[in-house]
């Protein structure tokens, strides 16, 4: 099973739910909410990934993760320009009597390889950020990626920390997802089995869910909402949950000391033992209602 | 013509709130300085919520094309899948089908397809507004929900907001920043005469606090830091202090843990109309004093010695 | 000598557009002739990199020197590969005055370093 934690809007409590959620089925590891024992969590947060300093996992492999770049062979292209042609980023230009690459520009598709009516051109990885995989407490297994800074593109990094840190069979996978809504989010969220969407009862909050739920519409996935601060703003959320059928999962209300705790690096389950049962209960929940979609 | 960015590298940090309260200054406050404002967080546009503007004019998006395979012409050989980079073509059988959320709009099976049974289309992935709000004129956007190719959609509203400024001599730009270091922030950042980096007094704060200032040290933007509900945990505002210091980056401002901040949201406007004489707005017009002096100087100088004197006296 | 200028309409006595990527049109104008075509750029819808797709255009057009509002780091890197004579049109009101400018020298000119980021990266 595959639960993807989102929110649209930053800040609202993605990590605090999605690793206490990882500690809950560690704890129940074997049980019905985690036969496979401790849950894979991947902080797909690769621009600001947050959750290892939850988890401090310790790493076990460290490697960089690129997108593959044209290179061509200034002996045998003749200029005739088709790699320019057919390259839709502008990543190739035919300037002056040359071809020029802009390997910033380039999304690694392979289109000018394959068109390159004289075969001159080779693929090399140009790395873009790194991924780490490793253990974390109560034998949690973490993955996360890391974008170079100064690199715009996060989806090659989130594409291939998923394709690269895998689960073990039947093992439940957590994805921390981005903040917003557009493709990072969706690379993240994409083939997972639900949508846990962690909001804020504030009209930011509430904005920002709505697009989040049409993500999940899109994505056609079963999603449930985690309410976290309850009581800061007005029920404004707590309606729009009611109107589209969305279950409310779990509230967390605002206390300073949950935020202060949050603050210096300690995960909720930890220093809030007496929210167990209620991750359990959100598990549970999880469970049946990914069950009833199948 | 000045830009001022504000940005955070971790999401929910407050740049949004800081942003329509320091436009409420410019446009209401003792230091009046006409502003044009824009909303780059384009994923999640949020500012137009306290800012009660008017729509004057809407554009349609294309952030790019995206594949379409026409099932008559084709003869299900497969290639499209197998040159697919990016998981976007879906066979069941023998149809085939491109994923519009997966297809990075390349075109590699546009060219390779042996039968040409597939056409690249653009696709209208969201639309920007030109709009007069309480505290001047708004450029903001709405990528839909799932859109792509967000850093060309914050290119174009700040490049609007550029021309509008011009337009009406206004002296700066405020733009509202999106969270994160990746594309959407490049594009809001890149070229601005000042990033102001809002930050929090947390350990996932203080981790993204150092990737966002890598970031606009790489693009070579001057950047200034505001610790914002800097009461909420001492012990890590001393490092983020620290921190900051250590890299020789001035933090302008700490404004404390406020919850008229909130309650000012859930009423439509920013703090500092709310209610001006709360902490966080006190604090806030003390920076929004640093940038009238530091980003637009000259002669705006004589009223904020003015406001000091006052003060003093 | 062939000279291309982004403008906002196709005409010569257009205002320079201020983008060079995105411009809305080129104006190509011989100038010992002073004969001079309109066309609307390529690169305006481009997903990214408009700069270099308008880069192309110009050495496409054999153009030797190119007028803009501004160019950014990546058209200026392009630019400077195809070997174009890069000029800020200043306070020009129209192509035409802008050319007339450049002819008179007084066209600031941009040199081989690196442009900053006054663009951003699309």
């Amino acid at each position: 099973m595959r639960i993807a934690v989102a929110s649209g809007k930053g800040g609202t409590g993605k990590t605090t739910v999605a690793t206490s959620l990882a500690l809950c089925l560690a704890a129940n590891g074997g049980s019905a909410l985690s036969p496979a024992g401790p849950p894979l969590l991947l902080d797909c947060d690769v621009e600001a990934p947050n959750a290892h300093l939850f988890l401090r996992p310790s790493w076990e492999a460290v490697w960089p993760v690129g997108i593959p770049v044209p290179q061509i062979d200034p002996a045998g292209c003749t200029a005739c320009g088709r790699c320019a042609e057919v390259c839709a980023f502008n990543a190739l230009a035919i300037l002056g009597s040359g071809v020029q690459v802009f390997p910033e520009l380039c999304h690694g598709c392979g289109s000018c390889t394959l068109a390159c009516p004289e075969g001159v051109i080779t693929e090399v990885v140009r790395p873009i950020g790194v991924l780490r995989r490793g253990t974390a407490q109560q034998g949690i297994d973490f993955g996360h990626g890391e974008l170079s800074i100064g690199e715009p593109m996060a989806v090659p990094v989130i594409r291939e920390l998923k394709r690269q840190v895998n689960a073990r069979p039947g093992q439940v996978v957590i994805l921390d997802a981005p903040p917003g809504t557009s493709c990072p989010v969706v690379e993240a969220v994409r083939g997972s089995d639900f949508l846990l969407l962690v909001t804020e009862p504030t009209p930011f909050g509430l904005h920002d869910l709505r697009l989040a739920v049409e993500v999940g519409h899109a994505l056609g996935l079963p999603m449930g909402a985690v309410i976290n601060r309850d009581g800061i703003g007005d029920d404004s959320v707590t309606r729009f949950c009611e109107n589209k059928g969305i279950p409310v999962l779990m509230r967390i209300p605002f206390e300073r000391a949950i935020a202060r705790d949050s603050a210096l690096g300690r995960t909720l389950l930890e220093t809030h033992p007496e929210y167990a049962p209620r991750f359990r209960e959100l598990a549970g929940d999880i469970l049946r209602q990914v069950e009833g979609a199948r | 013509m000045k830009q001022l960015v504000i940005l955070s590298g971790k999401g929910g940090t407050g740049k949004t709130s800081l942003t329509a309260a320091l436009a409420h200054l410019a446009h209401d406050g003792p230091c009046g300085v006409p502003l044009a404002l824009v909303d780059a967080d384009v994923d999640a546009a949020i500012l137009d919520l306290v800012l009660a503007p008017t729509r004057l004019e809407e554009h349609d998006f294309v952030g790019g094309d995206t594949a379409r395979i026409d099932s008559d012409g084709c003869d299900a050989c497969g290639l499209c899948l197998e040159v697919c980079r990016f998981e976007a073509i879906r066979q069941t059988g023998r149809h085939f089908e491109v994923d519009p959320m997966a297809c990075e709009g390349c075109g590699a099976c546009f060219h390779q397809c042996p039968a040409q049974a597939i056409r690249m289309q653009p696709r209208v992935v969201g639309r920007w507004f030109r709009s007069e709000s309480r505290y001047g004129p708004l450029i903001h956007a709405a990528l839909f929900p799932a859109g792509e190719n967000s850093g060309k959609l914050v290119t174009l509203v700040r490049q609007q907001a550029r021309c509008l400024a011009l337009d009406r001599e206004c002296p700066g730009i405020l733009i509202d920043g999106p969270p994160g270091i990746g594309c959407p922030v490049i594009s809001a950042a890149t070229g601005a005469d000042l990033a102001l980096v809002v930050t929090e007094p947390t350990a996932a704060g203080m981790h993204d606090l150092e990737r966002i200032l890598g970031t606009t040290q790489h693009f070579a933007i001057p950047t200034w830091v505001v610790l914002n509900k800097a009461d909420l945990v001492p012990e890590v505002s001393a490092q983020v202090m620290d921190t900051c210091q250590r890299k020789g980056i001035e933090i302008v401002g700490r404004i404390p843990f406020d919850e008229a901040v909130t309650q000012a949201m859930v009423r439509g406007e920013p703090v500092t109309a709310f209610d001006r004489r709360a902490p966080s707005s006190l604090a806030i017009l003390q920076i929004w004093q640093r940038i009238v002096a530091g980003l637009f100087g000259g002669s705006i100088d004589t009223r904020v010695e003015r406001l000091d004197r006052r003060e003093r006296a | 000598m062939r000279i291309m200028i982004t403008t906002t309409k196709p005409e010569f006595d257009s205002p320079v557009d201020p983008n060079f990527g995105r411009g809305a049109y080129f104006v190509v104008v011989e100038t010992n002739s002073m004969e001079w075509q309109a066309y609307p750029n390529p690169a305006v819808g481009a997903p990214g990199g408009a700069g270099i797709q308008a880069a192309q255009f110009v050495s496409e057009h054999k153009a030797e020197r190119v007028i803009s509002g501004d160019f950014g780091p990546k058209a200026h890197q392009a630019l400077m590969a195809a070997g174009v004579g890069m000029y800020l049109a200043g306070a020009s009101a129209s192509a035409r005055q802008a050319v007339a400018h450049l002819e008179a020298g007084e066209l600031e000119r941009l040199g081989g370093s690196p442009r900053q980021g006054s663009k951003s990266g699309n």
